[in-house]
């Protein structure tokens, strides 16, 4: 039971650290709790950018999931999503005369497919060189943040704008968002990122493929006396989450700026992880973290203008604080008084 | 043309140097066998708190005296974390990355009212020519210390055959702790040598990466610390050129694509790790948690 709610205690911890933080700046907490929760959910402008921010913490939070149940760790999300982002836009770029429903499915193929790609290659490392996966993805962030920032400065560069990003898709390839949201970037990104939480859910606890793959991730000899080949798992199980970071090119891309622009992802990536372990690597879970996640990000950008001594940087100190609280296992068996497994 | 070429060298120690305490920092925790992805924050928590003191006593060296302390801060909060609390050490270290990248600016707002930086500093204030050479004492210490002293034996048995170093009657945790604290120390210089030296103030995001670049430089000089530190200088030079070749075309009209230095150490980095060049092997128990009942 303490595992199941730990989440909840580590954010209430996360939080009131955080809050602690903005009373020693000389604010009110209850005052930044209260324009947290009013810039996050109190019109729907602002509940529509919480949505917008929310979506592609959804699926870097199943890339770093899916990845995890197989028992490997992908901080590659950021990479694997701009390589998904620069393919969506060079489609989109390159042939900007395609009208809808292929537009999109031609975009969405090309997002998914390079992240598909790109994170098969810390999969193919792990499993045919024995080299960790950790270093590999943070060696391979920056090796796609450079070839990004090339592609964007020499090959697909927009005239037209004094800042380096790409030639904008063609009209076919966007999707409008929806006015309920009163012009906030919502649209159906948010359904697709929620549709695909519930299908890797399903498949991983209900396909032979799903079971397979957690069956490495939990126990890798009795999976490989099993007869799974363990390799062929990993490599496909990073070649997934690559593809799942990818599909941040949907919102991100079609839904919203319809260009690729370098360091467009607010730590999309990294936050991933933090969703991805507050959501203790189920659907429902991320997307509550997601949810969560997105509103400190929107919330807090009215910090700037409706205090004095705060500013919108305090997100990310929440959500670096809730991340900590609950990764401090340690901290929680003493709270709850579990004794220390024998092993 | 010389002169053109010492400016080249100049600027390849200038931009190792943070590098090289990063990297010097970072060999401390993982030849103890603790993985440190936390270089990052603190590099930043290190340069924040050397520029803070810095300005408020007009002293470079008292500053960098705070850089220090700046690192060895936010390392504790780590050791607390992962030594004590068994927190996995990927996530402690990106969660404390981001906590150093959020918590910066909002103590500068609360400090200066300013959410982007630091005041300037003066010249008397800054930190410019020693950290070039104290980085390399600090490798040349390093050297001597893991290579002949009874400390260095503990720190690689940590990392190696903690069990061992608990049979011969050594805490495994009391050395991983001098370590990561050590450790912290050191980045934290590293980030002085930035706030101090390579700029006149903090500025958001100041370490621009150079933590992970640190980690690759680990990876590179194979967890040892000159070759590491010699990494650094490889990885500055890129830096240099980098700097040099911004702008400036080929004789066919075409620009020299720098991005493509910029990820030639990342590049490097893995195809060292695969084997492909020279084989890596990193500390045994590295990343595990020791306790008497048996390696996790």
């Amino acid at each position: 039971m303490t595992n199941r709610l730990q989440p909840i205690f580590a954010v209430a911890v996360g939080l009131a650290l955080g809050l602690v933080v903005t009373a020693l700046a000389g604010e009110n907490p209850l005052h930044v709790l209260a324009v947290l929760a009013r810039g996050a959910f109190g019109t729907r402008y602002g509940l529509g950018l919480t949505l917008a921010y929310a979506t592609p913490l959804v699926f870097t939070g199943l890339s770093v999931a899916v990845a995890f149940r197989a028992g490997l760790f992908n901080v590659g999300a950021e990479g694997q999503l701009t390589m998904g982002a620069l393919a969506a836009a060079a489609v989109g770029a390159v042939w900007p005369g395609w009208g809808a429903p292929g537009a999109w499915l031609a975009a969405g193929t090309a997002a998914v497919a390079a992240g598909m790609a790109w994170g098969a290659v810390p999969g193919v490392l792990r499993a045919w060189r024995g080299s960790h996966e950790v270093i590999n993805t943070i060696m391979l962030n920056f090796i796609a943040a450079g070839l990004a920032n090339y592609v964007t400065m020499y090959v697909l560069r927009n005239p037209a704008s004094q800042n380096p990003e790409t030639r904008p898709v063609g009209p076919g390839y966007m999707l409008a968002p929806w006015a309920w949201f009163a012009g906030a970037p919502v649209g159906w990104g948010l359904p697709l990122a929620i549709g695909v939480a519930v299908a890797v859910g399903w498949w991983l606890e209900r396909s032979v493929t799903g079971l397979e793959l957690r069956a490495v991730g939990e126990n890798e000899p009795a999976a490989r006396a099993a007869g799974i080949n363990a390799g062929r798992v990993r490599v496909l199980a990073f070649a997934l989450a690559g593809g799942l970071a990818g599909l941040v090119a949907v919102p991100e891309v079609l839904g919203n700026t319809g260009r690729f622009r370098p360091a467009f992802s607010a730590q999309y990536g990294f936050l991933g992880i933090a969703v991805a372990l507050l959501g203790r690597n189920r659907p429902g879970g991320i997307l509550a973290a997601a949810l969560l996640f997105g509103a400190l990000q929107k919330g807090a950008t009215d910090l700037d203008m409706e205090t004095d001594h705060v500013t919108r940087e305090l997100a990310l100190v929440f959500q670096a604080l809730i991340i900590l609280a609950v990764a401090a296992e340690g901290a929680w068996e003493m709270v709850f008084r579990r004794r220390a497994r024998p092993c | 043309m010389l002169s053109a070429g010492w400016q080249l060298a100049a600027a390849t120690l200038r931009g190792a140097a943070p590098l090289v305490y990063a990297t010097l920092g970072g060999w401390c925790a993982e030849r103890a066998g603790v993985v440190n992805l936390a270089l990052e924050g603190l590099l930043l928590s290190g340069a924040f708190a050397a520029a803070v003191v810095a300005h408020t006593t007009h002293s470079a060296w008292l500053g960098a005296l705070a850089g220090g302390l700046g690192g060895v801060a936010l390392a504790a909060v780590y050791g607390l974390l992962v030594l004590r609390w068994r927190a996995n050490q990927i996530v402690a270290g990106m969660g404390l990355n981001l906590l150093a990248a959020g918590l910066t600016p909002v103590l500068c707002k609360m400090l200066y009212d300013d959410t982007g930086r630091t005041p300037s500093l003066t010249l008397a204030e800054r930190w410019q020519v020693a950290p070039l050479y104290v980085c390399w004492l600090l490798v040349a210490v390093a050297w001597f210390v893991a290579r002949y002293t009874r400390w260095g034996l503990w720190h690689g048995f940590a990392g190696e055959q903690p069990a061992a170093l608990d049979a011969a009657g050594v805490g495994v945790n009391r050395v991983r702790w001098v370590a990561v604290l050590t450790g912290g120390v050191v980045a934290g210089w590293g980030g002085a040598a930035l706030s101090l030296g390579a700029s006149s103030c903090f500025s958001r995001d100041l370490a621009a990466g150079r933590g992970y670049m640190a980690l690759a430089a680990l990876i590179f000089g194979r967890w040892r610390p000159v070759p590491a530190a010699l990494a650094c200088l490889l990885f500055g030079f890129c830096e240099a050129a980098q700097d040099r070749l911004q702008g400036v075309r080929f004789g066919s009209g075409e620009p020299v694509p720098v991005q493509f230095i910029q990820i030639l150490p990342y590049v490097v980095t893995i195809l060292v790790l695969a084997g492909w060049a020279g084989a890596a092997r990193p500390p045994r128990a590295l990343g595990t948690v020791f306790s008497r009942e048996g390696n996790h």
